[in-house]
């Protein structure tokens, strides 16, 4: 195989040290490339130029009916009152769930690294089995557990005497209910990535710390925070994109009610593209969403310290 | 290299014409086979007549797939989108317009003449219309549908009308006299949710109002008759008549149950809940009653609902379609329907079977689809009917006056129609 690229390269007109050092390298990638360029750049290109038309329900039945419109869908979701909602869902679900993931899956997996646990693997393994379930079998049981009348969480409250609550269908509680599901399903990834975090700490640091008479607390503050800095980084930075992107909990639990309090804002691009069909503005939405997140995750590089320092 | 890809490519095509050939070839076999979607309930329950169509069709294979009624619109546009559309399909009659502006359904009228089952006059008038457009005919009503007042017999008997007000007048009466009675308590008349668009607009149709104008092109929500309606659909609101938010009644049928209202304005699937759900000693004390008109031509005007049969363009078994269409719309299936989901048939001649004649709460729908009337038939129909519903909520609990509630919503809504002004303009 390599001859026969080696042979052909030679017969083009490229110089010597071109071809021997790229060529290979470019067969070998191309078949990625193709299936990135076909699958990904195009498809992404395509949308950017849909989110400056307004390609519409009519625009499906004919072609011809598509316009250029500049940046009037942009406009348009600056002066949609439902976008406004749906990015202030989105950011709720953001600013409180997604800490509170983080925070979940480093102490869980603080707890089965501690040589007090037995049966790490199996703690191991439960803690996981949620992120690899299906998320409407997930749903149809958290639906039950949800239940104004009947669920599990409703007759737990019941018993320190506090009244029921309407979890999925009261605009207050829906948005709680929602990250309280997403961040069982999800923290057992973020726990497998702290987990070989914590386990790449040198256990010489603790014995040193040990002796000279620090606690447990000064431990993990000295020690085990700043050595996991690199994987609290990716770990933030990979949960933030991801619930930014909320969209599966919400659909199959509500559907975005009671009242809109649940549509986030990929929620509401799918409302528009697929069930109104108004493909330029629902690809507008996710350009802007897209500029959200890159800002975000460009703020977060900035406030992580580097590691030199 | 080169050589291997392209192998690799070719088997692949190969692969790819192998299927699609074999896809081919289990529609066309000995049978014919008729895809038909149908959505939710009616989904489920539809599998139970089908035998008997095929027993005497022995041609004809039906091929049922239920959708739920949450997933339905994408999925038929996404089929439509990517060529995969069924041969029949139930659809709500509001989406008719869509599709038709697709051009993804096939006009109906050349079967209807040589039909003695499908006649236009076997169809109420009012629910008949939805399903043409321009003139062409191009859904079959399967199952009809309409809003009407629920009542408390015993509330609305105490304030002196049994059988449910007959005009807004006798209405804001009884609203007036049922509120009255609530003894420091919090007690309303009726429940007029604002997750629903269906109120405002129905008092909307009842004063004759067009809800967009030049040839629906433009809002016309600040005309003097939606006007009219929309300040009497608010004044239950602002006279403390109707609780304000969606909050406050968590279950409508306990809350109908406990006399926390006592007149609700709901369609006919809540015959079957009422039943279900009030407790027994409630049983005998709910009635049904045609929407009150705003003059003294009772019964008013209601919405026009229910689901049509449509058959899609791409099918290549139409006349297998429409024969099925023809065998759903029999009188005796349409009865055999309704005892299995409870929807209303569309076939008068189905009226007259006594499991109808003698359910005291569907005489109250019988007479109201004698007045009923369809929104306005344009695609974005339901984008608008969300934004009357946004709008009345605002005037509702006071962020605007109804003034302004209905500025804003005329703006919002030309704005949704530019499209439609821009593609008239061209013609």
């Amino acid at each position: 195989m390599e001859s026969a690229v080696h042979l052909r390269v030679r017969q083009s007109s490229f110089p010597e040290r071109f071809r021997a050092s790229i060529s290979p390298a470019l067969v070998f990638l191309s078949p990625a490339l193709v299936a990135i360029t076909v699958f990904f750049f195009v498809p992404v290109l395509a949308a950017f130029l849909l989110s400056f038309t307004d390609f519409d329900i009519y625009s499906l039945g004919n072609f011809s009916y598509a316009r250029f419109v500049g940046l009037r869908n942009y406009l348009l979701l600056l002066n949609d009152p439902l976008f406004w909602k749906s990015l202030k869902n989105t950011l709720y679900f953001v600013v409180i769930g997604g800490p509170l993931s983080v925070l979940v899956s480093l102490s869980a997996a603080m707890l089965i690294n501690s040589r007090l646990v037995k049966w790490k693997s199996l703690f191991r393994l439960v803690y996981f089995a949620p992120v690899v379930t299906s998320l409407v079998a997930v749903a149809v049981v958290w639906r039950f557990l949800y239940h104004p009348r009947f669920g599990l969480f409703n007759a737990m409250l019941g018993w320190i005497g506090i009244n029921p609550i309407d979890w999925l269908g009261d605009a207050t509680w829906a948005m709680p209910a929602i990250i309280l599901m997403a961040v069982w399903k999800n923290f057992g990834y973020n726990m497998i990535i702290f987990l070989a975090g914590l386990q790449n700490i040198p256990e010489y640091l603790y014995e040193a710390a040990r002796m000279d008479g620090a606690n447990g607390v000064q431990q993990f503050r000295r020690i085990t925070l700043p050595m996991l800095a690199p994987t609290s980084l990716f770990v933030g930075v990979i949960t933030m994109i991801g619930y930014f992107q909320l969209f599966a909990e919400p659909y199959v639990m509500t559907q975005g009610g009671p009242l809109n309090s649940t549509l986030s804002i990929i929620l509401l691009m799918y409302q528009q593209g697929f069930r109104w069909w108004n493909m330029g503005y629902s690809a507008a939405l996710a350009f802007i969403l897209f500029a959200i997140v890159l800002l975000v995750t460009l703020v977060q590089l900035k406030l992580q310290p580097s590691r030199e320092e | 290299m080169k050589s291997s890809l392209s192998k690799l490519v070719t088997a692949a095509v190969c692969g790819l014409l192998a299927l699609a050939l074999s896809a081919c070839k289990s529609t066309s076999g000995s049978k014919a086979v008729i895809r038909f979607w149908a959505l939710g309930a009616e989904g489920e329950n539809i599998q139970r007549l089908v035998p008997e169509f095929e027993r005497r069709n022995p041609g004809i294979r039906v091929d049922v797939q239920s959708i739920p009624w949450t997933a339905a619109h994408e999925k038929l546009l996404t089929a439509y989108a990517g060529n995969s559309t069924p041969d029949v399909c139930q659809l709500g009659n509001t989406w008719i317009p869509e599709f038709v502006v697709l051009n993804a359904i096939e006009p109906l009228g050349q079967w209807l003449d040589h039909s003695s089952i499908v006649r236009k006059e076997n169809y109420f008038p009012g629910i008949y219309e939805t399903n043409l457009i321009d003139t062409v005919l191009y859904g079959i009503p399967w199952y009809i549908d309409t809003r009407v007042l629920f009542f408390r017999k015993d509330i609305l008997s105490a304030a002196g009308f049994p059988d449910g007000p007959k005009t807004w007048q006798e209405w804001t009466e009884a609203c007036r006299r049922i509120k009255s009675t609530s003894d420091g308590g919090e007690k309303y008349a009726i429940l007029l949710p604002t997750s629903e668009w269906a109120p405002p607009v129905i008092l909307g149709l009842q004063t004759g109002a067009a809800l967009l104008k030049d040839g629906a092109t433009l809002g016309d929500f600040s005309g003097s008759d939606f006007r009219r309606a929309f300040q009497f659909y608010i004044d239950f609101f602002r006279s403390g008549f109707a609780p304000i938010g969606n909050t406050q009644v968590a279950n409508i049928y306990q809350g109908f149950a406990e006399g926390f209202f006592s007149m609700y304005i709901t369609g006919p699937w809540n015959i079957g809940e009422f039943s279900r759900r009030l407790p027994p000693e409630m049983q005998d004390k709910w009635m049904t009653a045609p929407m009150p008109a705003p003059e003294h031509d009772s019964p008013g005007v209601s919405l026009a609902g229910g689901s049509s049969l449509v058959v899609f363009r791409s099918s290549k078994n139409k006349s297998e379609a429409w024969r099925f269409i023809e065998y759903l719309s029999e009188p005796s299936q349409q009865i055999a329907f309704y005892k299995l989901t409870g929807d209303l048939p569309a076939h008068r001649e189905a009226w007259k079977d006594s499991s109808l004649v003698g359910n005291p709460y569907v005489r109250a729908f019988f007479r109201q689809f004698e007045r009923v009337k369809a929104p306005p038939k344009i695609p974005e129909w339901e984008q608008i009917a969300m934004k009357v519903q946004d709008y009345a909520e605002a005037a509702s609990c006071a962020k605007m006056s109804v003034e302004e509630a209905l500025a804003a919503l005329d703006r919002d809504v030309n704005v949704m129609l530019e499209k439609r002004r821009y593609l008239m303009s061209r013609k």
